[in-house]
C-alpha cells in the first residue's frame, strides 16, 4: 500500500512539472499580451511596463525564474489586476470553489448513489425507470442550460432562491445543484451498473438460498463491490466539477477560481494562468491518489497487484 | 420487502424535508425585493460589467473602473447631469482662461480628502506628473498631451517637470498652460486621467511611479468625491457610501451605491428581473425587441458617442485602390442593418465622428448608393465583381459582430457580386492582427474620450498608434495640426470637417453605425439623464418609491 502511494506521489510531481512547463510555453507562444488594448500605447511606455513585470527577458529565463519562485510558494503578481498577487487571488477564491465543489459533490453522491442502489434492487420497475430516465436527461443537459433553467424556475418565477451572488446559504443552493445534478446522474447510472453486477453473482444466489436477509445481502455483501465504478469515477468527477465550475461560477456570479481562470486566459495574465493551472492539476492529482487508495481498500483483488 | 421498507422510509423523509423546505421558502416568496429594500435605504444597485482592474485613476482604462471613479473621485470640473458640454464645478470653484484658451486658471475650493488632507493645487501638479512619468507606464497619459511640454516629459525627452505647463501658484490656484488654443479643455478634464490622487497616500504606499502601489486598495483608499469606498468583495460587489466631508454633501441624495461586477449578460438580466438591480450595464442585443415589447418603461436606448466601423488594410491590393474602398462603403444599406440586425436604435453612420457634438454637424458624405458602388468597382477593374480576389472580414469573437459581418457579406455579394469570407479571432489575437496590419477588412469601434471631433479624427493621422489601416495623408495631417492651433472654435470645427471630408473621400475606414447605450433602468431611479459619454454624475441621482 505504502509503495503504491509513494509511486503515485512521485508520478504526481512529474505530471505537475510537465503541466507547468507545457502551460508556460503555450502561454508564451500565444499571440497577444496582457498590456495590449483597443488603444495603442507608445512603444517606449510599453517597454517600461513590460520591464516592470519582467516580460522584457527571454522566455527561457522567465521560465526558470518563475519555476524557482513557484517552488518557494511565490506565484508572482497579476499583470492586469492592480495590487493582487496570484497567491492572494487563490487564497480568496479557492475556499469558495472548494465550498461550491464540495457541496456539488455531496449533492451528486447523496442523490446519485441511493438512486442507483434503488434502481438496481428494483430493476425494471418504475423505481428503476423514473430515476434512470431523469439521470439520462441530467447527463444530456449541459450546465449552461441547466443553470439558467433552474434560475428561471426557482429564482425568477417562484422567487424562492436568489439567481446570482454568493452572500449566504440560500445563494449556495442553485449553483451547487446545477453543478451537482449532472454528476448525480452519472453516479446513479454507475452505481446501478455496479450493484447489478454484484447482485447477479453466484454467491448472491447462494446467500439468498441460505436465507440471508435481503438487506444484509445488499448492504453487507454487495454494496462494497457495487460502489467501485462510482468511486473510480470520483476522480474524473472532481475534475469535471472543477472545470464545470467555470461555467456555473459565471452564470451564478460565484467568486471562485473559475472566473479568475477565464479572465486570466482572456487577459493573457501569465502568472495567474500558471498558478491556477498548477493548482487545479495538483487538486486532480491528489484526488486521483485518494481514489486509488479507496479502490485498493474496497477491492482486495488490487491489494497484491 | 426490506428494500421496500427502506424506500418508503426514504420517501417519507423526502416528503417531509420537501414540505419543510417549501414552507420556509414560501415565506420569502412575494415579499419586497432587494431593489425595493434598497430604494427604502437610498442605495442604488448597479450592474457594472466586470471586476475592476484597479481603482487608481491614473492606471485604469476601462468602463467599469471609470464608473466607480466617478462616484469616488472628483476632478477640477465634474460632469453636469443634463448637459454634455457644460461642466459643473468640482474641486475648482471657478475658472477662467485667457482670450485664446491657452492658459487656464482654476481657483480651488475648500475641499478635503477622506484622510483629512485639504485638496490643493499641488495635488493636481503631483497627480499629473505621476500620470506623465514614463516609469509609471500609464496607458492613458496621452490624454494630457494637450498640456504644454507634457509629451516631451512623457516620452522622456525631458525629466524636468517644471517644463510642463502646470503650476500651483498657491494652494488654491492652479495654472495650466496648453499646447494650443483648446476651448474644449474643460470637457477633457472630466476624463478619469485628469483626476487627482492624494500625494501622501501614494507616497506612503510605494511612491509616485509604483504600478503596484498599495494606496488604491480597500484599506488604504483615499478619495475626494461624493462617495467613499466602503466594501470591496472580489467578483461580488463594491459598495460606496456617502462621504459626509464632501464639499457638496447636501446635494448628494443617495446613501450609497452597490456596484455588481457581472460579466455574464444573461446573469445580469436575471438579476434585474429578480429585483436585484436598479440599472443594468447592458442587455443582450438579441433581446432588445422582446424588452421593447415586454418592458418599454424600463428599456433605455440613448445616443452614445461612439462609432462602429470597419478598417480597411490600405496596404493590400485590391484595397489600396480607393475606388474599391468606396465601392464597399457605398454598397452597404446601413438603415437596413440597424433596423433588422443591430436593432438597438443605432443611427446609420454617414461619417466617422458621431452626430450630437454641438458646433460640429456630422458628415453626410457616406450614403447608400449601390449604382455608384457598382460603377466604381467596374472602374477599378472588377465589373460585377468578376476577378475580385478573395478577401476576408476579421472580427473579434462575438455573435453580434458576426451577424453584422454576415449582413455586409450578403450586401456585398448582392450589390457588387463579390465574395468575402468572415473569420473571428479571440480579442487579444485580433488586436495583434489589427495592429500588425495582418487583415483585409477588420471590424472596429471607437468611443470618444471627450465631446469633441478631435477625440475621433486624431487617430487617423499618420503614424498614430490607433490608425491601424496603413493609410496616411499629408493634407489630412496638416489640417489636424492646423485645427490644434486655430484661434476661433468655429474655425477649428470648419478645419476638422475638411479633414473628415478627406478621410471619408479616401475611405481607409467604412463607417457603419453610431452607437447607442442600451440598458435596463428601474423607473424609480431619478436624475439619470442620457449622457453622450455615459458619465452620469451620481451625486444628483436619487431613488423614489412608487
Amino acid at each position: 500500500m505504502l509503495k503504491i502511494i509513494a509511486l503515485r506521489l512521485l508520478q504526481g510531481v512529474l505530471v505537475l512539472l510537465a503541466i507547468y512547463a507545457a502551460t508556460f510555453f503555450l502561454v508564451a507562444m500565444t499571440p497577444g499580451s496582457p498590456f495590449s488594448s483597443e488603444r495603442a500605447i507608445r512603444p517606449e511606455i510599453l517597454a517600461q511596463i513590460e520591464a516592470f513585470y519582467g516580460y522584457d527577458k527571454p522566455a527561457l529565463e522567465r521560465f526558470w525564474v518563475a519555476l524557482v519562485n513557484m517552488l518557494q510558494g511565490e506565484f508572482g503578481p497579476s499583470a492586469v489586476y492592480a495590487n493582487r498577487s496570484v497567491t492572494a487571488i487563490i487564497a480568496e477564491a479557492l475556499p469558495v470553489s472548494l465550498h461550491l465543489g464540495g457541496m456539488a459533490l455531496l449533492i451528486a453522491l447523496a442523490l446519485g448513489i441511493p438512486a442507483g442502489i434503488v434502481a438496481a434492487v428494483r430493476r425494471n420497475t418504475w423505481l428503476d425507470y423514473v430515476p434512470m430516465s431523469a439521470a439520462m436527461v441530467g447527463i444530456c443537459l449541459p450546465s449552461f442550460v441547466m443553470g439558467p433553467l433552474l434560475a428561471l424556475v426557482f429564482g425568477i418565477t417562484l422567487r424562492w432562491l436568489p439567481v446570482a451572488g454568493w452572500f449566504g446559504p440560500n445563494y449556495w443552493i442553485l449553483p451547487a445543484a446545477t453543478l451537482g445534478l449532472v454528476y448525480a446522474a452519472y453516479f446513479a447510472r454507475l452505481t446501478r451498473g455496479g450493484m447489478l453486477e454484484m447482485l447477479n453473482q453466484d454467491w448472491v444466489r447462494t446467500a439468498r438460498a441460505k436465507g440471508v436477509p435481503e438487506r444484509r445481502i445488499i448492504f453487507r455483501h454487495c454494496l462494497k463491490g457495487g460502489l467501485i465504478p462510482a468511486i473510480t469515477f470520483l476522480g474524473p468527477a472532481l475534475a469535471g466539477i472543477i472545470s464545470g465550475s467555470f461555467v456555473v461560477e459565471t452564470i451564478f456570479q460565484v467568486p471562485g477560481l473559475g472566473q479568475w481562470f477565464v479572465r486570466g486566459a482572456l487577459n493573457r495574465d501569465d502568472f495567474l494562468i500558471l498558478g491556477l493551472t498548477l493548482l487545479f492539476a495538483a487538486l486532480i492529482v491528489v484526488m486521483n491518489l485518494l481514489v486509488d487508495i479507496a479502490q485498493v481498500a474496497l477491492n482486495p483483488r488490487l491489494k497484491h497487484g | 420487502m426490506i428494500a421496500g421498507m427502506m424506500i418508503s422510509n426514504a420517501t417519507r423523509f423526502f416528503r417531509g424535508a420537501l414540505a419543510t423546505l417549501c414552507c420556509s421558502l414560501l415565506v420569502a416568496c412575494g415579499g419586497p425585493t432587494e431593489a425595493d429594500r434598497a430604494v427604502e435605504e437610498g442605495i442604488l444597485l448597479i450592474g457594472n460589467g466586470s471586476e475592476p482592474k484597479g481603482l487608481d485613476p491614473q492606471l485604469v482604462t476601462g468602463v467599469p473602473e471609470s464608473q466607480l471613479l466617478r462616484a469616488l473621485m472628483e476632478g477640477l470640473v465634474a460632469p453636469d447631469p443634463n448637459d454634455d458640454l457644460a461642466p459643473a464645478p468640482g474641486m475648482a470653484e471657478t475658472w477662467e482662461s485667457n482670450a485664446d484658451y491657452t492658459v487656464w486658471t482654476f481657483n480651488l475650493r475648500d475641499a478635503k480628502w477622506t484622510n483629512g488632507d485639504p485638496v490643493t493645487a499641488g495635488d493636481f501638479v503631483y497627480s499629473w506628473q505621476r500620470i506623465l512619468s514614463p516609469a509609471l507606464g500609464a496607458e492613458y497619459a496621452e490624454m494630457l498631451y494637450v498640456i504644454r511640454g507634457a509629451e516631451d516629459f512623457h516620452a522622456g525627452r525631458t525629466t524636468d517637470f517644471s517644463q510642463v505647463g502646470v503650476r500651483a501658484i498657491d494652494d488654491r490656484t492652479l495654472e495650466v498652460t496648453l499646447e494650443g488654443p483648446t476651448p474644449h479643455f474643460l470637457g477633457m478634464l472630466m476624463h478619469t486621467s485628469f483626476l487627482p490622487v492624494n500625494p501622501r497616500a501614494v507616497e506612503e504606499h510605494g511612491g509616485m511611479t509604483d504600478r503596484q502601489s498599495g494606496w488604491s486598495t480597500l484599506e488604504n483608499y483615499v478619495s475626494n468625491g461624493p462617495f467613499k469606498l466602503k466594501t470591496w468583495v472580489t467578483n461580488q460587489v463594491i459598495e460606496v457610501e456617502r462621504n459626509p466631508d464632501y464639499w457638496d454633501a447636501a446635494t448628494v441624495q443617495l446613501n450609497g451605491i452597490r456596484f455588481f461586477p457581472i460579466d455574464n449578460v444573461g446573469t445580469e438580466e436575471a438579476m434585474f428581473r429578480d429585483g436585484r438591480l436598479h440599472l443594468t450595464h447592458t442587455v443582450s442585443p438579441d433581446k432588445i425587441p422582446s424588452f421593447r415589447a415586454e418592458m418599454p418603461d424600463k428599456l433605455r436606448i440613448e445616443p452614445y458617442l461612439g462609432s462602429y466601423f470597419y478598417r480597411i488594410n490600405t496596404t493590400r491590393p485590391p484595397f489600396n485602390d480607393v475606388r474599391v474602398r468606396r465601392a464597399l462603403a457605398l454598397a452597404i444599406d446601413k438603415q437596413l442593418l440597424v433596423d433588422r440586425v443591430t436593432q438597438g436604435g443605432q443611427a446609420p453612420a454617414t461619417g466617422f465622428t458621431p452626430s450630437g457634438i454641438a458646433g460640429y454637424p456630422a458628415s453626410t458624405a457616406v450614403q447608400y448608393n449601390p449604382d455608384e458602388a457598382r460603377r466604381l468597382l467596374a472602374e477599378a477593374g472588377y465589373p460585377d465583381g468578376r476577378g475580385f480576389p478573395s478577401a476576408e472580414i476579421l472580427i473579434n469573437t462575438s455573435e453580434s459582430h458576426r451577424k453584422i459581418a454576415q449582413a455586409l457579406q450578403a450586401m456585398w455579394k448582392d450589390k457588387l457580386g463579390i465574395d468575402v469570407g468572415i473569420y473571428n479571432q479571440e480579442w487579444k489575437v485580433y488586436l495583434d492582427s489589427q495592429s500588425q496590419l495582418n487583415y483585409d477588412i477588420s471590424r472596429a469601434g471607437w468611443i470618444g474620450d471627450y465631446v469633441h471631433p478631435t477625440s475621433f479624427l486624431d487617430i487617423f493621422t499618420s503614424g498614430n498608434g490607433n490608425n491601424d489601416t496603413g493609410w496616411s495623408n499629408a493634407a489630412y495631417d496638416a489640417l489636424i495640426r492646423r485645427a490644434r492651433v486655430a484661434q476661433a472654435e468655429d474655425e477649428r470645427m470648419q478645419i476638422l470637417s475638411q479633414a473628415e471630408a478627406i478621410l471619408l473621400d479616401e475611405m481607409p475606414i467604412i463607417p457603419i453605425y453610431w452607437y447607442t447605450r442600451v440598458y435596463l433602468k428601474d423607473p424609480r431611479v431619478q436624475g439619470w439623464e442620457p449622457k453622450l459619454l455615459d458619465n452620469h454624475p451620481y451625486k444628483y441621482v436619487s431613488l423614489r418609491a412608487g
